[in-house]
């Protein structure tokens, strides 16, 4: 039986009465037309469908969109704020922190996430906190890199008040 | 001073600098189009019913409460598509969906077109298969010993799919002339490319006849040629579009049964069709590294120069032909690259087995024998007493050579990577001095840039890019290469926009569409950066030859005075004059019409004639050495890599940036085969795969990867665009055989097995701690009934690069 869910993404009500069981990746690339939100593995060991839930990064592969009632989600899509890239994703592409780009939108939720528990994290904290996705193009190195220019830009915005 | 190859000496602008990739910002705001985020309206989903048996007869296949269940528009078996493919014309020996026989589990049988995904997977349950399940063929060795029943029935006869024998020079002069020879066998674990992204296609036949496939492939002109074959309509109205990849090294090289599938079901059905494939299936597409066992003997003077090297490799193929061909000769071609070895035999078979096949994977044929050979070569120096670095240093291929299998070497930087990799490391005060249980390892490495003969045999040009300016100033660079996340789309974009003087960010690069771009043969074998490079660079200056004719009467200064640079045509010695370039694009069009250019490459012709030289010859060969610091737990037998310096022999980086990506994403993926990535199977179990998902097949995570200290080492070679070699596959050579001779420095115990896995490790120490040899690894290889090798004279001995006639080969013996 179909249930109606009230979800907000990336700042828009969207109501729709779906099935229970449909994931909620599915939800968002297939109802809502989100494909930014990848899927890699189906076992959410990937982290290619991550994306933000009330400010929690989550993989959306292994959680119902049923589950997500009531919440509001920021997908890849969501993350540029007035065409102005968020500081991860600006990172990420001054700093080469990625090659093929599937990857790239669940690490860039996943690390905007760590970012905001830590604002100013050590290259260890960041590969311990990415330790959830896998990218089997860059080795990894420009990733970290990339978290940490924007790290470096996020506390140059604070200062200056930006 | 490096120039843009104009007619004025200017330093370049774009190339050499580290620009941000042309289509990141899409892929840092989730706006790439991937095969899967691709709809269309009234689109169907497909799935693929797949065989939970390795290897049987198919007896009946009743698909009729498939078709019943409300909601399913089409079922096809392979009766629909009769007629069989494979990427190379040697082994078409592929059917989209089996016929009458299943050959390993994950072998397609029949496939549905439903109105949603959901009862396309209910549909699948409905359908009966009736087997005869035949004896499975496991391993090499059963392969070898199993005549009845065939997996296939051409091949060398039983299970052999390919037997090769090539003989360059007289080998007992060679191991006559050894002051030690060493023999050792090694094995190399099959391992897959795992791309994140799964493989997707969508379809789609329009009113007119004309068919559409977007697909995730790194072929897309391989996949028209296999949909024109087995749909039976002309290729003139097939398009092929490759969607940017999301991953490939290797694993999307092959046209594949879901892509024909999917075009089959819209012709029938006249909707879309889309499939994805999950993550289990994308582990039965597979076609990744094959499993090999080698034996190699090796003679050498007290020096260390190799005086003959003997190699045989034992593939084990899984279940199709795929690249295996090819792959079995490249398990014999590029020993010879590295250190000057004047003789050399090369032995290869390539077997059927009931698992998924094997084919190219990052390196493809090569790792393995790279791995044989770097770490025998560790041996022999101990044995010698030399130091590992002064033996490969000593000996190395020179620049402009041809090796004895007919190998042209042009540029080598390897001598320089050696050098910087062991100073970095601090080598000498680490080697053999380290505490127990850390070790130091060195190993080297070579790769194609471009494989120099197309797959099916032809004249014509491996890649095309067409140009058109536009008189607004906009230009488009047009080419049938596909980016797979190497950065190719970019490095069209930098080399067309060094030399017409514009910004990499003004251009748009459109690529891969069978009816819009030239053929480019794909993103393969390393050959993209210098293939369509040059063919990028041809049509720029053909371009940029008509905008300075016409700039040049406008201004009425010579000809040899006009130069580009920032977005502007002027005159060199008086910069003030001049005009916008889209003035000149303006100028141009007035003068001699639409300005469009094209240009192609071709590679040169290979100096080896001899049958099996296809393969091996490219235009260039990159070069590539490491060193690996490591710490191995002699309670647990856990290797933690600390840390690599490799150093990258690019000839010039088109973009240093984007070099270093690949650098280190090739140590990392020749980490994970070193440590803990591999394919196996149940064998006493039918054949499963043991671990079809990334819940159990191992990949590094971000604690695994270590710290990579990069060199890029630039030695123009005369070949490459501006002076460009490749770096997407070679890196990955010499990481592999670096960290189990790390291992050996570490703990002492040689482990001739990739991956070197705890259980490994810890079975090498304890046994080492008994006093036994204190060596993991295959004890022999199976015999092999070789045949009579095609011999040829090697270059020292006078050969002109053509086998020696049967007899004259025969009176010589």
């Amino acid at each position: 039986m179909k249930k109606t869910i009230n979800i907000n993404v990336n700042g828009t009500d969207h109501v729709y009465e779906v099935e229970p069981r449909l994931l909620l990746v599915h939800y968002l690339r297939e109802v809502l037309g989100l494909t930014g939100t990848h899927i890699g593995c189906e076992t959410s060991i990937c982290g290619a469908c991550t994306v933000m839930l009330d400010g929690q990064a989550v993989k959306s592969c292994t959680m119902l969109a049923v589950q997500a009632d009531g919440a509001s989600i920021t997908t890849i899509e969501g993350l540029a704020r007035n065409g102005q890239l968020h500081p991860v994703q600006e990172g990420f592409w001054e700093q080469h922190g990625l090659q093929c780009g599937y990857c790239t939108p669940g690490m860039i939720m996943t690390a905007a996430h760590v970012l905001s528990n830590n604002p100013d994290p050590s290259d260890e904290e960041i590969r311990h906190g990415l330790e959830g996705n896998l990218c089997r193009c860059t080795g990894y190195q420009h990733i970290v890199d990339a978290v940490q220019y924007a790290a470096r830009k996020m506390k140059g915005q604070a200062a200056t008040g930006d | 001073m490096a120039t843009n190859n104009g007619d004025n000496e200017q330093p370049l602008k774009v190339v050499g600098k580290p620009f941000r990739k042309v289509d990141a910002r899409a892929k840092c705001t989730g706006q790439t189009l991937f095969a899967d985020d691709i709809t269309l309206p009234r689109m169907l989903f497909a799935k693929l019913l797949r065989s939970h048996v390795p290897h049987a007869l198919i007896k009946s296949i009743d698909t009729s409460k498939a078709i019943a269940l409300p909601g399913v528009v089409a079922v096809i078996t392979g009766r629909d598509l009769p007629i069989p493919y494979g990427i190379l014309p040697v082994s078409q020996d592929e059917h989209a969906l089996c016929i009458d026989k299943v050959r390993f589990i994950g072998d397609p049988v029949a496939a549905i077109a439903a109105l949603d995904e959901d009862t396309a997977f209910e549909a699948m349950d409905l359908i009966e298969v009736e087997y005869e399940p035949l004896e499975s063929i496991s391993t090499i060795e059963d392969a070898l010993s199993i005549e009845q029943p065939r997996i296939h029935d051409y091949g060398s006869g039983g299970n052999i799919h390919k037997k090769v024998s090539l003989e360059f020079g007289d080998m007992e002069e060679g191991f006559a002339e050894a002051d030690l020879i060493r023999e050792d066998v090694f094995f190399y674990e099959g391992n897959t490319h795992l791309p994140m992204e799964q493989h997707a296609a969508l379809a789609h036949f329009d009113a007119d006849g004309k068919l559409t496939l977007w697909s995730a492939t790194q072929t897309p002109h391989y996949v028209h040629r296999a949909l024109a074959k087995t749909l039976e309509i002309p290729a003139s109205h097939i398009r092929v579009i490759a969607t940017p990849n999301g991953g490939g090294f290797g694993g999307k090289s092959d046209p594949f049964n879901h892509e024909i599938v999917v075009a089959k079901l819209a012709m029938i059905t006249g909707r879309p069709v889309k499939v994805t494939l999950t993550r289990e299936e994308v582990f039965y597409c597979h076609r990744g590294r094959h499993p090999v066992l080698m034996w190699v003997k090796t003679g050498v003077k007290r020096d260390g120069a190799i005086t003959a090297m003997h190699f045989r490799s034992l593939l084990d193929g899984g279940a199709y032909g795929s690249y295996g061909v090819a792959s079995t000769f490249y398990t014999g071609a590029l020993q010879t690259v590295t250190y000057n070895i004047p003789r050399y035999k090369f032995e290869g078979v390539r077997v059927f087995t009931n698992k998924p096949p094997c084919g190219p994977k990052r390196g493809h044929g090569t790792p393995q024998p790279r791995f044989a050979l770097e770490v025998q070569i560790d041996k022999i120096a101990e044995e010698l007493g030399l130091d590992p670095v002064e033996i490969r240093r000593r000996h190395l291929v020179p620049p402009d050579s041809v090796t004895a299998n007919y190998l042209r070497v042009g540029s080598n930087g390897l001598g320089e990577c050696i050098d910087k990799v062991v100073e970095a490391s601090d080598w000498k005060n680490k080697f053999q001095k380290l505490p127990y249980g850390r070790g130091i390892g060195l190993a080297c490495g070579s790769y194609l840039c471009g494989a120099g003969l197309p797959i099916y045999w032809n004249d014509m040009p491996h890649s095309g890019v067409q140009l058109r300016l536009d008189r607004q100033g906009g230009v488009c660079v047009m080419c049938g290469s596909i980016d797979i996340g190497q950065g190719s789309d970019s490095i069209l974009a930098y080399i067309v926009a060094e030399v017409l003087g514009i910004d990499p960010f003004d251009i748009r690069v459109l690529t891969a569409d069978t009816d819009l771009t030239p053929v480019d043969l794909g993103s393969y074998s390393s050959r993209v950066t210098l293939m369509t490079g040059n063919a990028a660079l041809q049509a720029a200056e053909r371009a940029r030859e008509l905008l300075t004719i016409a700039v040049a009467e406008k201004l009425d200064v010579p000809i040899e005075n006009i130069t580009f640079a920032e977005r502007r045509a002027f005159d060199v010695e008086n910069p003030d004059v001049g005009v916008s370039f889209a003035e000149a694009v303006q100028l141009a069009e007035a003068k001699f019409g639409t300005i469009g250019t094209v240009g192609s490459y071709t590679p040169p012709r290979s100096p080896g004639k001899f049958k099996g030289a296809g393969v091996g010859p490219s235009p260039a060969y990159s070069y590539s050495a490491a060193v690996v610091e490591a710490d191995v737990d002699p309670e647990t037998g856990i290797i933690t890599v600390e840390r690599v310096w490799i150093a990258h022999d690019i000839g010039r980086s088109i973009n240093p940036a984007l070099v270093m990506g690949q650098v280190e994403g090739s140590v990392y993926m020749g980490l994970g085969e070193a440590l803990m990535e591999e394919m196996t199977y149940r064998g006493n179990r039918n054949v499963v795969h043991k671990f079809p998902s990334l819940l159990e097949y191992k990949s590094p995570t971000t604690l695994e990867m270590c710290d990579v200290k990069t060199f890029l080492v630039e030695d123009p070679d005369p070949n490459g665009p501006f002076g460009a070699k490749e770096v997407g596959q070679g890196p990955l050579l010499p990481i592999p055989p670096a960290v189990v001779n790390a291992v050996y420095d570490a703990v002492g115990v040689r482990i001739d097995e990739v991956p070197a896995s705890p259980d490994k490790v810890l079975k090498a120490i304890r046994e080492k701690a008994q006093g036994k040899e204190g060596r993991y690894g295959p004890k022999s290889v199976p015999e092999v009934e070789w045949p009579a090798p095609l011999k040829v004279l090697t270059p020292a001995e006078g050969g002109d690069g053509r086998e020696l006639p049967r007899e004259a080969a025969h009176m010589k013996d």
